[in-house]
């Protein structure tokens, strides 16, 4: 057990990890950031993203000590100042959201996209959002909530959470 | 005609929707307790074996290991079974079934330590021959799964009216095709999780991740041997259920049973891998298929013969096997009808529900048929479809009553559609993609009866702010029901959708309830709830009729308002009417109640498939466009469309989503989906190899409504969520014919598949693309005929 500090969602934790945690079960189970959601835990449905320095990642595929010295970002993290994310706003507005379980990775995936993409086509949508499954929506709600998320940043609306990590 | 509403038909946002979109929204396997242990399964590795020997001692040793159990340390409870008792252990005794069937389970301080902990049990088998294909386990001579299973037939049906046979000889057209549909997942993100506490008291609280809650609470009583009262069953966020989350599990007995032992919280989280292999997935269907139709279209007569592979268990098979029989008689008006259904023990995964149950697979087959037919008798597919379509007041030859039905209604909205897209459709851009479009119908139940308990019920409290608090043992995975329930509740109430809190399973307050299947929780269960709401509205009226001076039956409820009708001003909010119902005098609380399940409907004769199995049943049809890429053989979907009777939507977004979901489901079901197994060990337990639709599948899905309203439902509302999937496979293959001429009567239709057929079909495919001019592509009505091309 070795211990390392995590910035996650803009605070600074000191935390007992093993060498061969993963950073999802850390958020987890140590810190207790269960908006992360473990569907598979081998980087396969996307449910665990999280944004790593602005940078949409699996959180399951990534070790905990890796992970120092970067922003982490978990869904908890993306509202600032008790304002929801224009995304967050988004899904739930045009009915993006079913079950739910897919939700946080799938905002925290566009969320990355609209941070180095601030005007996607509905295909870089389709493309970016293609790691993330989800079996109630049909992805149809999916990419319009998108498509409004970006449209509420151009006109400045809640564009929190990431940066651009790309450019 | 559909009425003007308040709460009703609207395009609101579902109540729980800002939770789940800030990740607050805590599931299953989110949830911990102090003290809790973890548990985990050891799953059998072979097909089929007898148990000689399960030894924990070694694993108990290990630091940090609190319990082990097996099958011995049960009271070898039997799971499942609807028209006879059931025959699956939560752990195994004497025999293992399938691989990935549970020998033991461990609970230890975390996860890690569960896990090397099963590595260290013992567990001596002795291998049997598995029979791992239906047809082989019904050969004389072949292994027995189930020693009291003569056959392997797990159940049989055998559905009959008119006279089939004799019919065929008065037709004009008969044509006889086999198909297969594949042994596909469910596909929800949230891997099977429960949570069990047991306390001094021989109370167990139990957090799962159940469609039915009170299916896991009867039997957890069943299998502990303990009070129902000591049963507390809670229910978190449901990530997903689409008919795979219905059944108490292994795990959930397992994590109960070691809570019970170690006096710790014990928690389970399957993996999605375990998911995959070891626990549930839709029945494969093998289906043979005769119809015999007049020149006109008109259908006669049907006779199938229908082999279901059941897996290892009966579970609820005895149902999806009457499903798959019944549903030949749906949507369409049909004389003669014989359905022999038989469902197969084999030593794999066992089949059960799954979105739609049982009825995609059939109704894939009745419909390519019925489009083959079409283009054979020189028909157009709508035609035939409208020629033959169910009306309100028909009755089906087995007894389905049907009360509404907008069916011809969405073939007229569907022929528009067709229309439309074929004027938009571009030439095909390169020689090598082909463009084509289909359709095809559906009917569905909303809600079958069951064979035990059938009445959904609810509680409304009302708070002294004028808010109130709805509960019901319907869980919401997802559909929207909190939302949709809500809705009822504000409307019979007069108040806003806000007003209403939805509360969540709790089974010490929250009244009995089937819970979630075959579409029934907005008929059924938003029936319980507007009865409920009614309750309170009538508690009410008494008391504002006093300050009123007024009729009860004279005041209306709105805009949270309560008013003499046509008096707008003599009325009081309807919070100060609440207030004053508790305060004054000896107060009153406030409590509505409601309980319904459709009367006169019949019991389910399993065996026969006669009676009335729903008080409503929903229809519509799929419009499908794709292009075939026939040099690599992918199918890509352009568009989808649907037009719909639900009755009244209830929420017109909530439904968009339902009929979204469903469609882009059913083209992972057509073109990728499938489990792959060699010698009964699942090839492709992961979703990077079972390969689900993603975003990148997506195409735009154009819904349509009929004007149908419903007498019984809700509001007039009835089915929305499984119905649209029964549909999508047929459009599609019909689509991908338009496109390349040929017929493929097995899905799914894999680039492999497709690229095999169109060489074995060459020649008869450029024929076919030969007689396609431009002009001719135009007019679906005139080469109906000159279409059909070879049968992969």
């Amino acid at each position: 057990m070795v211990e390392i500090t995590l910035d996650v969602n803009h605070s600074s934790y000191k935390v007992g990890v093993e060498d061969h945690w993963t950073l999802l079960d850390v958020l987890r189970d140590s810190l207790g950031f269960t908006g992360a959601k473990k569907g598979c835990d081998h980087g396969e449905c996307g449910a665990c993203t999280v944004l790593i320095d602005g940078t949409a990642m699996q959180s399951c595929l990534v070790l905990a000590v890796q992970a120092q010295g970067k922003a982490i970002v978990t869904i908890e993290g993306l509202a600032r100042d008790g304002r929801m994310d224009a995304l967050q706003t988004a899904f739930h507005e045009v009915g993006a959201i079913q079950c739910g379980f897919c939700t946080p990775g799938m905002i925290i995936t566009a969320r990355a996209l609209l941070g180095r993409n601030s005007d996607p086509t509905e295909d870089e949508i389709k493309e970016a959002m293609s790691g993330n499954l989800c079996r109630c929506t049909g992805y149809v709600k999916i990419v319009e909530a998108v498509q409004r998320g970006a449209a509420a940043g151009k006109t400045g609306a809640g564009t929190t959470g990431a940066t651009n990590a790309d450019s | 005609m559909k009425r003007e509403y308040v709460n009703i038909g609207g395009r609101l946002p579902r109540v729980d929707g800002m939770v789940k979109a800030a990740g607050e929204a805590m599931y299953t396997g989110d949830l911990s307790l102090p003290g809790m242990l973890h548990g985990k399964l050891l799953r059998s590795p072979h097909p089929h074996a007898r148990l000689l020997k399960v030894d924990t001692a070694p694993a108990l040793t290990l630091e940090g290991v609190r319990a082990v159990i097996t099958g011995e340390d049960t009271l070898k409870f039997l799971a499942g079974g609807i028209a006879s008792p059931g025959n699956e252990p939560y752990l195994a005794f004497e025999k293992v079934r399938f691989v990935g069937d549970a020998v033991a389970a461990v609970a230890a301080v975390d996860e890690e330590t569960a896990e090397r902990a099963l590595a260290l049990i013992d567990v001596e088998y002795e291998l049997l021959d598995p029979v791992l294909d239906p047809f082989a386990a019904m050969a004389p001579g072949s292994p027995l799964v189930h020693d009291d299973a003569p056959g392997n037939i797990s159940f049989e049906t055998d559905l009959s009216f008119g006279n089939a046979q004799r019919a065929f000889a008065t037709c004009d057209y008969v044509r006889y095709d086999e198909f297969k549909t594949a042994p596909i997942r469910h596909g929800f993100i949230e891997p099977h999780a429960a949570l069990a506490s047991w306390d001094t008291s021989g109370r167990l609280t139990f957090w799962g991740s159940k469609q039915s809650p009170y299916f896991t609470y009867r039997n957890m009583a069943k299998a502990l041997d303990i009070p129902m009262s000591k049963v507390r069953i809670m229910q978190s966020y449901l990530g997903g259920g689409f008919g795979g989350k219905n059944e108490m599990f292994n795990l959930d007995f397992c994590a109960a049973l070691l809570s019970m032992k170690t006096r710790r919280p014990v928690r389970i989280v399957v993996s999605q891998e375990e998911v995959l292999y070891a626990y549930r997935q839709r029945h494969p269907a093998w289906i043979k298929l005769q119809s015999g139709f007049m020149k006109d279209g008109t259908l006669v007569a049907v006779d199938a013969e229908i082999v279901a592979e059941g897996g290892a268990y009966k579970g609820i098979g005895a149902l999806s096997l009457y499903l798959m029989c019944t549903f030949l008689a749906l949507p369409y008006r049909v004389a003669n009808l014989r359905a022999k259904g038989c469902r197969v023990y084999t030593n794999t995964q066992p089949s059960c529900a799954m979105r739609g149950h049982g009825v995609p697979q059939v109704r894939y087959a009745a419909e390519v048929q019925l489009d083959m037919a079409a283009r054979e008798l020189g028909l157009d597919p709508l035609e035939i479809r409208l020629k033959n379509a169910i009306q309100s007041g028909d009755t089906t030859g087995n007894g389905f009553e049907i009360t509404s039905c907008g069916l011809s209604e969405t073939l007229l909205e569907a022929r528009g559609i067709v229309e439309r897209w074929r004027g938009e459709t571009p030439a095909d851009s390169e020689p090598h993609l082909k463009r084509g479009i289909g359709v095809a119908s559906y009917g569905y139940l909303s809600g079958p009866r069951m064979a035990g308990h059938n009445t959904s019920a609810a509680l409304i409290k009302v708070h002294e702010d004028g808010r109130v608090g709805l509960v019901t043992g319907s869980t919401d995975c997802g559909q929207g029901s909190d939302t949709v329930l809500s809705q009822i509740a504000a409307e019979v109430l007069g108040i806003h959708l806000d007003d209403v809190q939805y509360g969540g399973m709790d089974s010490e307050i929250v009244p009995l309830d089937p819970g979630v299947f075959g579409s029934r929780v907005t008929f059924i269960t938003g029936n319980a709830v507007k009865w409920a709401a009614e309750d309170v509205r009538a508690q009410l009226a008494g008391v504002a009729a006093g300050l009123l001076d007024a009729e009860p039956d004279d005041l209306e409820f709105r805009d949270r308002r309560v008013f003499v009708r046509d008096e707008p001003d003599r009325g009081l909010p309807f919070a100060k009417l609440v207030k004053s119902a508790q305060y004054s005098g000896t107060g009153m609380t406030i409590l509505g109640r409601g309980y319904w399940a459709p009367e006169d409907i019949d019991l389910p004769r399993f065996d026969t498939g006669m009676g009335n199995q729903s008080g409503a049943y929903s229809f519509g049809t799929q419009v499908a466009e794709v292009e075939v890429d026939t040099e690599t053989g992918r199918v890509k979907v352009l568009r989808l469309a649907v037009s719909h009777d639900c009755g009244q939507p209830i929420n017109e977004m909530l439904v968009e989503g339902q009929l979204e979901g469903s469609s882009i489901g059913g083209i992972g079901h057509t073109f990728t989906e499938t489990i792959q197994r060699r010698r009964g060990q699942t090839m492709n337990a992961s979703f990077l190899e079972y390969r689900m639709p993603t975003a990148l599948d997506a195409c735009p899905v154009e819904v349509t409504h009929t004007d149908t309203v419903d007498e019984m439902g809700p509001f007039g509302a009835k089915e929305s969520g499984e119905g649209v999937q029964v549909a999508v496979m047929p459009a599609l293959v019909s689509a991908v014919h338009d496109a390349v001429g040929v017929w493929f009567k097995e899905v799914p239709i894999t680039p492999e598949v497709v690229v095999e057929a169109l060489g074995r079909g060459a020649e008869a495919a450029q024929n076919a693309d030969a007689r396609r001019g431009a002009d001719a592509r135009r007019d679906s009505r005139d080469d109906g005929r000159s279409r059909d091309g070879e049968s992969a």
